[in-house]
Order: C-alpha cells, then structure tokens, then sequence
C-alpha cells in the first residue's frame, strides 16, 4: 500500500493504475539523465572508454556460439587483460597492505628508489611494513599514467590508519579495514604523493582534498567532488602543510592531532585545490544539478565547523538515559584503558572462536593478496567496495558483459589499449578509483559517471553477457569519501537503494522497494567500547554514529532526528590516544560498527549464563535413521567448544510417548533417567538437578552422551509426543532462558501439537498453488510466543524421510528467533551426504557465537518508517525486534516507507542496535550505522539500484505473500516487478527510443534473478516438490544472508579444467587462480570441461565426458573417465599443481562461510546430473521457460 | 404513543452504539461482533426492516473477518506475530475509523428511529 515494495508485489491491476502517475510525472525526470548523458559521455571517453551500448553488435538472443567456445574466448581476453605485466607488478606492489611479511615487502622496494618523504613517515606509520610499501609506491605515481594504481593504494593505506584510531589492540586491527576500504576519488599528482601519504599516515581525513585536487588538475575539469563531507574542513586542513607537519607527528599521535588544528587554521591559505571537496558539500542539496558551483563556500565552512570547532570540551555527563529494554540509567563499571584492551581481547576471542568467521577472512586476504605475486585480480572479498563499480557501475570498458563472444572482444580491445598504456590493470583495483575519479567529479554536472554508467541503458534481448567476471558485489553509495570511509559494511547492511528517494511519490516510480537486508550478529571483530556513559541522543535514543554533526566542541547534533545533544565530559576524553578535546576521534565517532559493553541500566535482569537444552527424539525413527550416535559424538568432541563461562548449564531430555528426564545432578555416580509419562499434563519432576552446571557435572554429561545412543537402540515405540517435550521444555527452561535445542524425525503424533499429515503427494507438482503453507495449529506458535517472553530460543533440527509438516512446526523456532536445520531423507547409511552435512552443520552450530536475551531495534532518519520485517523474531512494537537467542548466521530484511518528504536533509541513516548478553554474561550493544544519500531525481536512484538486495527482498516479500495469499499470487508479483521496473524506466527515464527491454545496466541482471528466484524450490510450480522441502526452502530465504541467499538463487560458476594463474591471488604461499563467472546455462558447459557451481550450501563439480584426462587424473586421481565412482564427494588431496590450484580455489570459496559446503562430483552421464542442471536457471526446464521466453513473456505484459 | 418492542430494540441499540463507538476506537473486536450480532437480531424480531438492511453489510463483514481470521486456537482476531506488520497495523486502524464513523452515524439515526417508532405509534 504505502512502500512501493508493497505495490510492487500487487496484482496487475494496481499496477497499471500506477503506471499511469508515471507517465504523467515523466517529464521532469526526464530532463535530468537526458541530459547528462549527452553531457558525460565525453568523458567517459576520454577514460578510454568506448560508449558501449551504441556500439554493441548485438548478438542475437538465443542463437550464440557454440558452447564451448564461450569460455574460449573468455581466457583469451582475459589474456589480454594482462599484457602490460610489468607495469602491473608495481601495480600489485601498491595493493600490499600492512599485515604482509615485511620480508616480501623489502625485496621489491629495494630496486624502487625511494621517495624522500618517505622516511619521515616511518616514525608516524604504525606498522613498518607500511613504510617500505609506500617506497614502492612512489615510481608509478611519478608517470600520470599509473596513477590509478596509487588511489587504491591510498584507501588501503586509509584503513590501515584508521586503526590507531579505532583501537589500539591488535583486535581490533581486522576490523578497521573492513569499511574504509575504497574511499578516495582521487588522483593525486605525482608531486603531492610523498606528502600526501605522509598525511595519511598521521591523520586519515588529511588526504582526500589533495587527492581530490589533483583530478581538477589533471583533467582539467572542474568538478566538485559528490562529497557531503562531514569533515572536510578537518580533513582539507592538513594536506595544506603537510611536508612538515608530518615531521613533527612522528613522535606522539596527540602532537599530530594538535598540529592538524593549525592545519585547519591555514585552511584558507590552501585555495583552490581544496575547492573539491567544498564542491562536495555544495553537491548536498540538489544532487544532481549541472550547475553545482566550484567555489562553494559554505562547504568550507561546514568543514570548518566540524573539523576545528569540534575539538573542545563539553560537559554535560547527562547525555544518557533508558536502555533500549527501557531500563533506566546509571552508570558503572570501569572505563580505563586497560580494561578497554581487555574487553576487546574478550570481543576477538569470543568472535573468532567461531570457525568461519566472515570479515576476517577477508582482511587477511586484502592485506595477503599483494604480497608477492606479479600479476592478480583482487579476491573478491576485496572487492567488497573496490570492485563494486565494475560490477553494477562499472566502467563501460570493462562491462563484464563484453568479455565474452567475439563481439564485446573486439569492442573491448580499444579501450584496452588506452589502459595499458597507462598502465592500468583491467582487473585490479583501480577501478573503484576510476568510477570514485568520476564520483569525484560528476558533482559539477547532473550524474556523476558511475551514475552514467550504472543507468548505461542494457537492452536485455540484445546483450547476452550480462554477468560480471566475478561475483557482484554491493554498489558503493554516492558519498563523500570521508563517508564512505567510515560507511558500514555492505556485508552487515545494505539497502535497497544505495541513494534513498526524497518522497514516496518517487520511490513509486521508480518501481523499487525499499528496504534494508541486515546481518547484525555476523563474525566480525569491530572495536568494542566500554564507558561510563554511552552517548545518545535525548529524543530519539540514537547512539552517537560517525555520521552525527559536531556544532561545537561541546554539542553534536543527532544525525536521525536532529536534535542538538551535548557532549557529556567523559566523552571529551578520547581513551585510544589517551587525549582530551576530541570528541570526534572516539571510537564511536570513527566506526559505523562498534559494540558497547552496557551497564546494568541496559538489564532487566542480571546476565543470564549459557543455558543449552537439547531435546531429542528417540522414537523407532529416530533409531532407524541413526542421528543419536553423532549427535552424541560431535557434542562430546565440542563439548568444551559451547560458548559459555563457568556459569553454563546444559540438560538433556529425550521423548518418544513419554519424556525422559535426566538428572545429572553433582555427585551421583551416574546420570539419573526420570521418565514422565504423562504427557497431558506435563510436568518437571526435580527443579535444580535437571539444568546442570556443565562444568561441576562434565563427567556425568559425558558418561550420558556416551550411553546414549546405546539406551534407545532397542526402541519400538513408533510415536512421537513433541509438543509435551516442548512444553516441558519451556518449564524446564522459564527461570534462566537459553537455547532449547530440538531434533525431531517424524511427525508429532500425540499430546498437544499433534499434527496430521496434509500434503497429498499428487499434488506436488501441481501448477494450480500450493496449500499448506501455512501452519495447520498455532499450538507452536503460542508455545515460541512464550518462550520469546522467557528468552527462550528454539532451533529445530529435523531429520525426516516422511512429510513432518515443517510449515506448523517451523513456527517454534520462527518466532522465538531459532533457527531451523532440515535434512530431507536423513538416514545415516543410506544417505551418507546428508549424514555429512549433519555433521559438519552441527559442529558449527556447536561451536558458533550466540547471544541470549536479545533484542535489536532499527532507527531511521526522520520521515523514514519501518514498514515490515523479515527473518525469525518476534516483534514486540514497530521497530523493536525481540530476540531470545541471537545467533551469527542469520540475517533479518525490513521494508521501509518514505512518510514525510527527506528534502530538508541530503542523507538518509539507519542504525540498528542489537542488545545483548554474551555467552560470557555481559550485556552488550551491537551498533550499525549505515548512511546513504538522499536523491531527488529518478535515474538517481536506478544508478544506486543494489540488483541482488533488491531481489533478495522481494524473495522475503513473495515468501510472505505465497503464505498470506498463495503462490500462485506470490509469483506473478514477482514477474510483476520485473515489468513494472522495465515500463517504468522506459516511460520515466530512458528517453531512447529503443524497442526491446531495457533496464538501467545497475538492475541489469534483475531478471534474471527474479527467474531464478521462480524456479527456487520454495516459489516453483510444475515441478515436483515435497511440501517440507518447498517450505524449508522459504525459511531458508527469510533467514539467510544476503550472499548466501543469492548464491543459492542465482548460483556461480566456473570452469575449472583451464584455469589459469593469470588474475590469481596470492595468498601465503598458495596461488589460488579466479576463473570467470559464467551463466548458467547449458550452452555455456563443455564436454570437454569441468565445471564448478557453487550453490552456497553445496559445490557441484560437474565433469564433461570429454573431460582431459590430465584433470580427472590430477585432481580426482581416478585414471579415466569411467572410473570415476558415482558418489564422490571430496577432491583428494593430490600433489599434482593442478590439484592444488583447485582444492585452493575451494578453500579459498569456503573461507568466508559459516557452514562448510559439501561438494558432489557429478558425471554427465550420472543420475544426478539432473540436479545439477536444475541449477541451471538460463535453461528451459520441464515446467519453467526459459531466460529468453521468460523476457519474452516480459514484453508482451508490457505491451498489454 | 407507546412503548412498542421496535422502540425499545432503538433504545437498546442506541446504548450499545455508545459502548460499540468505544470498542470501536479500542479494538475490542469480539465483544463488538457479539453486541453488533445481537441487536441485529433485535431488528429481525421487531421486523424493522431498513434498519436491519443498513446493518447487514457490516453484520456480513464482520462475518467475513471472523472467519478468515489467523488460524488460531484461542478467541481473538489480531495475531501477535503479524500484528506489528506496517500493513496490518494500518488497516486495522482504517477499519477502526471506518466503523467509529459508522457508529457514530448510526447512533444518531437510532435516536431519530426511537422518537419516530415512540411517535408514530
């Protein structure tokens, strides 16, 4: 109704009435992108690249190359890429970051004479391997050419010094990088190089001003950076004199601060260059108007405001009030330095406890992949931000979609030429350089370039090959680069919309929903702050944010409300320099992630401890499949591994018709069996010797898991009493909360909740809608109801062959914030890959991070509501989140409408606070803040489009909708969107007339998503699904990250049998090779080949019959094609390089997920190959059309 | 004139109107259903025609939503888990406006028939 989320997932009918406004408003919106089209595409050249989308032959949709050739092609361009290979290497020499070996570092530096003002930074710079890299640095920067190289260089040398800032221990090292990553537009002149990395050495605002100059310089356009700088004036300041300012800085961090205030004061003799970043600020109000001055004064002045004015004292230690679970305030505990350290230490232990942790993986790879290796892409991790532009924004030369088919091969190789003559990489980070270069100077006129190109209009029936080389990334939003510095990580918290639409009127047109895909309780290490007083804002809650204005030293002005608050004294002291007067530099202010360690104001209760309760089916079926006996042993092995303190307390119970207590009590010689077999009225028959300290009663709990298995082997009782285990588990649970840990087999038969079997196997491939999606009681739903109240947590293991109804049981876990495991056919012989993956899940869901007595509440600007959520929880008001159990691999989605018109501010933020108490017992505050730019012109907000975030919402909204309504219903909104977007582009934005589909190259791969998405087994009809199985699948897209969801949607793959180590990464001492994404389409395999497809959860190697026998030798170690077995499902650690190089690509896959995947070596001929190919979602498939009929289908309901 | 049976059913309904405006404003959706159902059938039996014609619509969607209401296994219409829904929230206090807005019309239209039946007979 009011997000247009929300209409988009509306029948036709609403649709056409409100395309109609569209058509009507059109005019306005045209003019913009209209003109600057014409208007930037100049530029775009001069960068070398060719406009694509004119020159374009167009390949004729369906009718492609050969199959094989495809990946052909593929390789020898990429060849191309990296022809300039010397120039390259100094190029890689630039990426290295600090936590490299020096070693590596030294023995490059050595032949590159180094920079005089180099050495002035060695005393400055933290880590010395810092230093030798910039000495390497300095030669490219000399030639104009490679000045591409040095801007990536820069925003990792931002990261690096952000660290002293963030936090002094090593923990908090990895995390800094995690934001900043790519942040500067810049193009420094060869001369400001020495002193501009000095200046960043010592303070990290200090350099994008200089850097922004330079573009002006040399390109001699005088564009205004798009900043909206919060700190400009701070960071203009010392670039001006920083030769010898850096000098004096080496000694103390304090000194250096001081000497950046006379940096600002000279601020005024600085002149022109700075005007950049002043144009920044101009560029707030009317983003997007071609006559954003250069001389904008009062960016200076704003910048003079925050970065000099900021740095006095304040006062005022009343800043703080009620917690979010409404506590009220005082204060307490500690707040040294010290024991800052100390507390950051407990946060890295805690968070790398868990085994796959996501974000420091990635920093090792970004600080590891430059170390020595001669030629390389970034990893993807590393492309978080930097390679972004290339995937959605990107520059139209590098249009991934171009590398493939001989067609974009010749188009290409011009603008390659121009590249290698400036030594710039195709592959490597100087992308985001280029397109942060045009973010930099499109302020001037209407869109900035990567605008340009993420509008660039892609005509889907003509271009084929839409996918980038590697996986998309999140686009970067339009921000100053102080901005995007500090932003938080898209892998946390993206949104919809990297640019938010000023009125709701504008987000309807742009046919888009809103919203925001969260990920609060990832891995990460993220600086952990312990104070008095955690400042917020008096009206509206907010915790202080980097993105909150200082007016003065004393007050700061909420960046959510905007109510001037005061700064209460301790806030003044900033602990990481051990300085006073600084309130800008506190950990708070520096990093959009951080966590507080609360005070007893922000409990309702004391810390509760660690409690885990496992409930487990013994029933004949649970016998028969056989889960007791790892369940047993996995536990026992990580028994030590359960996250928790002394405090933990664990309990058993066991059900089939009866429940079975165990009484584990201190001091027996064996554990006790109480059974209660009264499972109509439940109740608990020892009240202190059934939850046990696991620590006085580890021996007891081990001689248990160890008999066990054994007890119930002779079991013939066929029922299954869930409910009244349940409800004794609540009793059991109520006075501690915790997490209830359920494995369940077959459908619950007696007590309460007893459930009958509803699916009708006829019907499963039925095309007319499903029914019984929805729960048949509400028996689980009011039992997780209470169980939220306790801070209960229920995760739901269920390991059925039969149909169990998961849509009623799913409830349990669904709203009391569980998450749900479900393995189809579980049987521990019979089905030895499940058995595995049952394994592996549970040794991480053991061992992995959780959070009891959670609850998360999401603020917005004002004028921005919340409008629905998505994800397990249960919602206790309109922005607040009740969480019993938080845990790190589940993601949350919120909808969002624009209820008042944001004109009055030029940035929209979100900041989600997670409340909890750690399996250590401390309470603490998780805070994202996540900031964006507000637009009033449509092809603004197509150029910010996130294609994949807004798929996966629309996923979450089309789940809701197959529920509410039906499936049927669900499915045609999605196809809706799809028209919607198309028409609503073409009647709004593109003012080419050109017949065909087309969509702004941003939201070129929506389409095909949206089909992926209708041939998931959770929204597809016609083809056979068991009803558990389509509903697991709708869990899973309610819960699941946002890359892990959209590798399970829209799976990667690779062919593996020709990699080579061109575009390798670098890691230690392993080369791990990045081949091509390719589409999934059957066309793209070859007999000759072996193809990889990573489907999130699973790896699926598929081997071609013609496959070399080189690579089914060296990798699989099989002699021939026929004898390779038909279930393989590991790659043997072979000492073949090519075995290496692809066991590395794997691991180097698996790095960053929570779960490890299996893989499954599937052979063309083999049964399971149809597995495989229903991956393939480009392809026509019994029931489902094709892409190309699918987009077919798209234009005639357009032209209806 | 005359205390007929129809004037008191007027007079009935115009009381409860009054504790319906109320409930209509608090969500007390179940009560609210009973009271409405009841003086329906209070019209039906004093054979008032057009004021049970007027009523029918409401008496059929008050139906309507009783039945397709959450599947639920106690009294009550609104689901907690999905009550805090955007949507949900706005719709239901649309209806609440709607129906205070026909309550209060209503009750003034029963005073009028009160006088009316009390008058004319």
């Amino acid at each position: 109704m009011s997000s247009p989320g929300f209409t988009n997932l509306n029948s036709s009918v609403s649709y056409s009435q409100n395309s109609t406004p569209n058509g009507g408003a059109a005019p306005p919106f045209q003019n913009g992108p209209a003109q600057t089209y014409q208007s930037m595409y100049p530029p775009t050249g001069c960068y070398g690249a060719p406009p694509q989308q004119q020159s374009y032959p167009t390949i004729p949709a369906h009718s492609t190359p050969a199959p094989h050739k495809a990946p052909i092609t593929n390789s020898a361009h990429s060849a191309n890429y990296y022809q300039s290979n010397h120039q390259q290497q100094q190029h890689h020499h630039q990426l290295p970051q600090h936590h490299v070996a020096p070693s590596q570092y030294s023995a490059p530096s050595s032949s590159v004479p180094p920079s005089q003002p180099h050495p002035t930074l060695h005393s400055s710079v933290p880590p010395p391997s810092n230093a030798q890299y910039n000495q390497q640095q300095h030669p490219p920067y000399a030639t104009p050419g490679s000045y591409y190289g040095q801007q990536s260089y820069h925003s990792q040398q931002q990261q690096q010094q952000q660290q002293p800032n963030l936090v002094p221990a090593p923990a908090g090292g990895p995390g800094a990088p995690l934001y900043p990553i790519v942040s500067y537009p810049s193009a420094p002149g060869s001369s400001q190089y020495g002193t501009l990395s000095s200046s960043q050495s010592t303070s990290a605002p200090g350099v994008p001003p200089t850097q922004m100059g330079a573009p002006l310089h040399q390109y001699s356009t005088s564009r205004p950076a798009p900043t909206t700088a919060v700190q400009p004036g701070y960071s203009v300041a010392p670039t001006s004199q920083l030769g010898p300012t850096v000098n004096g800085q080496g000694s103390t961090v304090h000194q250096h601060y001081d000497q950046s205030h006379q940096a600002s004061l000279s601020y005024d003799s600085y002149g022109r260059v700075t005007h950049s970043s002043g144009g920044a600020d101009a560029d707030r109000p009317p983003s997007g108007t071609p006559s954003t001055s250069v001389h904008s004064s009062p960016g200076h002045h704003q910048g003079v405001q925050y970065g000099y004015v900021a740095n006095s004292g304040a006062s005022s230690a009343s800043a703080t009030t009620s917690g979010p679970a409404a506590a009220p305030l005082s204060s307490s505990s500690e707040d040294d330095d010290d024991d800052e350290e100390e507390d950051e230490e407990a946060g890295g232990d805690t968070s790398s406890s868990s085994t796959g942790s996501a974000s420091p993986v990635p920093n090792s790879y970004d600080s590891l992949e430059g170390g020595n290796y001669p030629d390389s892409m970034p990893p993807s991790n590393d492309m978080t931000n930097q390679a972004a532009p290339y995937g959605s924004y990107g520059y139209p030369s590098m249009e991934p979609a171009y590398q493939q088919g001989p067609a974009s091969h010749t188009d290409s190789s011009p603008s390659h030429d121009l590249y290698s003559q400036s030594s710039y990489q195709q592959y490597s980070q100087p992308f985001p350089n280029l397109s942060q270069l045009s973010a930099a100077l499109g302020g001037l006129s209407g869109v900035p370039e990567l605008e340009v190109e993420a509008l660039r209009p892609v005509n889907l029936l003509q271009e084929r090959n839409l996918l980038p080389p590697r996986p998309l990334e999140a686009p970067e939003p339009n921000l100053s680069p102080d901005l995007k510095k500090v932003n938080c990580s898209p892998h946390t918290f993206r949104c919809t919309l990297t640019s938010i639409p000023q009125t709701q009127a504008l987000l309807n047109k742009a046919r888009l929903p809103l919203g925001l895909l969260l990920h609060p309780f990832r891995d990460l290490q993220l600086p952990v702050i312990t104070s008095n007083t955690i400042v917020r804002c008096r009206s509206c809650r907010t915790y202080i944010n980097p993105f909150v204005t200082f007016l003065d030293q004393r007050r700061w002005k909420c960046n959510l409300c905007y109510r001037v608050n005061d700064v209460p004294d301790e806030f003044m002291y900033n602990p990481v320099t051990r300085s006073y007067g600084e309130p800008h530099k506190r950990p708070e202010v520096q990093n959009s992630t951080v966590e507080f360690i609360a005070s007893s104001d922000y409990m309702l209760r004391p810390p509760q401890p660690a409690a885990y309760l496992f409930v487990l089916d013994v029933s004949h079926n649970a016998v028969e499949a056989g889960y007791l006996k790892y369940f047993c042993e996995l536990l026992l092995d990580n028994l030590d591994k359960l996250p928790g303190d002394t405090r933990t307390r664990v309990g058993f119970l066991t059900f089939d018709n009866t429940i079975h207590f165990y009484n584990l009590q201190e001091g027996l010689s064996q554990p006790q069996m109480l059974v209660v077999s009264d499972i109509d009225d439940v109740f608990i028959p020892s009240h202190d010797s059934l939850m046990v300290n696991l620590k006085e009663s580890k021996e007891l709990v081990k001689d248990l898991l160890t008999s066990l298995p054994a007890m119930f082997s002779q079991s013939r009782e066929t029922h299954s009493a869930l409910g009244p285990a349940l409800q004794a588990a609540f009793k059991l649970m109520s006075p501690t909360g915790g997490r209830v840990t359920v494995f369940q087999t077959q459908l619950p038969t007696l007590g309460a909740g007893a459930l009958q079997s509803r699916e009708d196997p006829n019907q499963r491939s039925s095309t007319k809608g499903v029914q019984h999606l929805g729960p048949a009681t509400d028996f689980y739903k009011k039992l997780a109801l209470d169980c939220s109240g306790q801070q209960i947590g229920v995760d739901l293991f269920l390991l059925s062959s039969q149909y169990a109804d998961l849509a009623s049981l799913s409830c349990i876990s669904k709203y009391s914030a569980g998450s749900i495991f479900y393995y189809p056919s579980f049987h521990y012989i019979h089905n030895p890959a499940q058995l595995e993956k049952f394994q592996r899940d549970l040794e991480r869901y053991f061992t992995r991070k959780i959070g009891f007595e959670a609850v998360m509440r999401i603020r917005c600007t004002k004028g921005l509501s919340i409008h629905t959520f998505h994800g397990n929880f249960f919602v206790r008001s309109t922005d607040l989140l009740s969480l019993a159990n938080v845990n790190p691999d589940s993601a949350f989605a919120v909808q969002m409408s624009i209820e008042d018109s944001l004109a009055d501010s030029s940035l929209a933020c979100f900041q989600a606070a997670l409340l909890y108490t750690s399996s250590k017992g401390k309470r603490r505050i998780r805070v994202h803040t996540l900031c964006l730019p507000v637009v009033n012109q449509l092809s603004d907000v197509y150029a910010g489009a996130d294609v994949q975030a807004v798929t996966c919402l629309l996923a979450n909204m089309a789940i809701d909708r197959s529920i509410s309504s039906s499936l049927s219903d669900a499915r045609d909104a999605l196809v809706n969107a799809v028209v919607d977007l198309v028409s609503a582009y073409k009647s709004n934005v593109s003012n080419l007339q050109q017949s065909g589909l087309v969509v702004p190259a941003a939201m070129r791969l929506f389409p095909v998503y949206i089909l992926s998405l209708l041939k998931q087994k959770a929204l597809r009809t016609g083809t056979s699904t068991r009803l558990d199985e389509r509903v697991f699948a709708m869990c899973e897209f309610k819960t699941q990250p946002l890359q892990q969801l959209m590798r399970m949607v829209h799976p990667d793959l690779y062919r593996l049998d020709n990699m080579s180590d061109q575009g390798a990464l670098h890691l230690n001492d392993t080369v791990v090779p990045q081949p091509h994404l390719l589409h999934l389409s059957a066309e793209r395999l070859s007999r000759d080949g072996a193809f990889l497809m990573d489907c999130g959860y699973v790896f699926y190697l598929w081997i071609g019959k013609c496959c070399s026998e080189v690579f089914i030798r060296d990798v699989l170690g099989c002699p021939n094609y026929a004898s390779i077995p038909p279930n393989m499902s590991h790659i043997p650690e072979l000492e073949t390089p090519l075995s290496e190089r692809v066991r590395a690509f794997l691991d180097w896959l698996q790095d960053n997920r929570a779960f490890s995947s299996m893989i499954h070596i599937v052979k063309d001929d083999a049964s399971a190959k149809a597995t495989f190919f229903q991956h393939l979602v480009e392809d026509r498939s019994e029931s489902a059309s094709s892409y190309y009929e699918f987009l077919q289908h798209i234009q005639q309901q357009m032209s209806k | 004139m005359a205390f007929t049976f129809a004037a008191f059913c007027y007079m009935l309904a115009l009381l409860l109107t009054a504790a319906l405006i109320f409930f209509a404003i608090w969500h007390l959706v179940l009560p609210e259903y009973l009271i409405h159902f009841f003086f329906c059938v209070m019209f039906f039996c004093a054979a008032e025609w057009l004021t049970l014609c007027l009523n029918l619509p409401l008496l059929a969607y008050h139906v309507w939503r009783y039945m397709s209401r959450p599947v639920m296994s106690c009294p009550g219409l609104y689901d907690p888990t999905t009550i805090m829904n955007a949507d949900i929230l706005a719709f239901c206090q649309k209806e609440g406006w709607c129906k205070l807005a026909f309550y209060l019309l209503s009750f003034f239209y029963y005073l009028y028939g009160m006088i009316y039946v009390l008058v004319s007979s």
